[in-house]
């Protein structure tokens, strides 16, 4: 079976205040539910004694950079042929001024309620990632869970385009 | 010493490399004296008080900067400070891995920093805010994202035109205490733009602006650093082979004439 490594990298000018270079605790821990997310899609057993290492850098922050790591790097993982049961799509939902809202932005992450990030396989809306911080009541859970699906869903449809558009019948 | 991955030429590459440089000619079908096709944008990180992307053929480098509030150095109070960094992310090359900065990636941040600081590109002393106390602290990150030979001379051009980009918030002195004015910004105070020519000597031949097929099979590598008046304000001799006195003279001629097609791209 391949292993699946993953380094999510923030850039030091990519946030407000300048981020010393080198991993700390957060992107330590985005980087292997990044990996653990991407696993699941992926055809291990093609690739034995092999290595797939993903590395994601953060150019810019502002609000959701997780989840767009995951969407891109499973495109990235197409684009590299290696073989799929499905991409990975990534969005997040939450709560912030008391509505169950889509991808929160900085602002509304930093001053909102709660913050739910998932990706799914969207043929089987299978769920690979999910974390979640701030308070939700089981109804709103519900509600930002099916929202965030939803935005997955929307996003994957960009992803397909971007594989189509390189690899489309158009384009040989 | 630290152990890195290092890529095997096959010989017959190494050989029609060499012939063809023998010859005037180049495997990209460039003159010995050509850079490859060079592309400049800045201001595209919104965060960044400054920043820019600099492509050279497929070579390419982001750069960022963020100033921050700090301590001048003893021997310098009243002079701002400039702190170059580099990150040759694992992305770039199969080289290159993840973790805290090798050789590579230090040379390449010390000549970068040493060319911009020698060529006098910020008038640091217009960033001092309290003498002896505070000033302002210039971080300078390159994230080298793709690497295709000739790292020094896009960081360098890169980080000039990213230096001439920034816009740093004001900073004044209320009752002993600074008060930072996050509505006024100020273009950072600029001196001189110094630019780096970098040759690889191969088949006893100079090359400009060397592509990574022939960083690999370089002799050695000669990096000169200079402003417009033609003063030299770096230089960085690399690679395991001698140079001799005329091939450094003659290269210096050439940087003199290309530093100037190069600072086109900055306006």
């Amino acid at each position: 079976m391949a292993v699946i490594r993953c380094r999510y990298n923030m850039a030091p000018f990519s946030v407000g205040e300048r981020k010393r270079p080198g991993p700390d605790r957060r992107s330590v821990e985005i980087s292997k539910i990044t990996a653990d997310a991407l696993r699941p899609a992926v055809f291990l057993e093609k690739f034995p004694r092999s290595t797939i290492d993903v590395f994601i850098e953060i150019l810019e922050a502002e609000g959701g950079t997780r989840c767009a790591g995951i969407t891109a790097a499973s495109v990235a993982l197409a684009d590299a042929g290696i073989p799929m049961r499905d991409l990975v799509v990534s969005c997040a939902a939450g709560k912030a001024g008391g509505n169950v809202i889509l991808d929160l932005s900085e602002d509304e992450d930093k001053d909102g309620e709660a913050d739910l990030p998932v990706a799914i396989m969207p043929r089987t809306s299978e769920i690979t990632l999910l974390q979640m911080d701030g308070h939700l009541t089981p109804d709103e859970f519900d509600r930002a869970l099916d929202l965030a699906v939803e935005g997955c869903k929307k996003i994957n449809e960009t992803q397909k385009e971007a594989i189509r558009n390189r690899y489309g019948d158009d384009n040989g | 010493m630290v152990m890195t991955m290092v890529s095997i030429v096959p010989e017959i590459t190494r050989r029609s490399i060499t012939e063809l440089i023998r010859k005037g000619e180049r495997a990209d079908g460039r003159s010995p004296d050509d850079y490859r096709d060079i592309e400049l944008e800045v201001g595209i990180i919104e965060k960044a008080e400054g920043s820019a992307r600099v492509k050279m053929g497929n070579t390419q480098i982001m750069i960022g900067i963020k100033p921050q509030i700090g301590e001048p150095f003893a021997d310098t109070p009243n002079v701002g400070v400039l702190m170059t960094n580099s990150e040759l992310l694992p992305m770039a090359s199969p080289t290159f891995e993840p973790g805290p900065p090798d050789e590579r990636s230090v040379e390449l941040a010390r000549v970068t920093d040493r060319c911009l600081r020698e060529g006098k590109v910020i008038d640091l002393e217009k960033l001092c805010i309290i003498e002896g106390e505070k000033v302002w602290m210039i971080f300078l990150d390159l994230h080298v994202l793709d690497y295709d030979g000739n790292l020094m001379d896009a960081a360098v051009l890169g980080s000039v035109a990213a230096i001439l980009n920034t816009k740093i918030p004001t900073a004044k002195v209320e009752n002993d205490k600074i008060v930072i004015d996050e509505e006024n910004f100020m273009e950072l105070p600029i001196k001189e733009t110094p630019l780096m020519c970098t040759f690889a000597k191969i088949g006893g031949e100079l090359v400009i602006d060397p592509s990574l097929d022939e960083e690999n099979i370089m002799d050695a590598r000669i990096s000169i650093g200079m402003r417009e008046d033609g003063s030299i304000c770096a230089m960085q001799k690399g690679g395991e082979m001698p140079f001799t006195n005329e091939e450094i003279i003659k290269a210096i001629g050439i940087t003199s004439q290309k530093t100037g097609e190069l600072r086109k791209h900055l306006k």
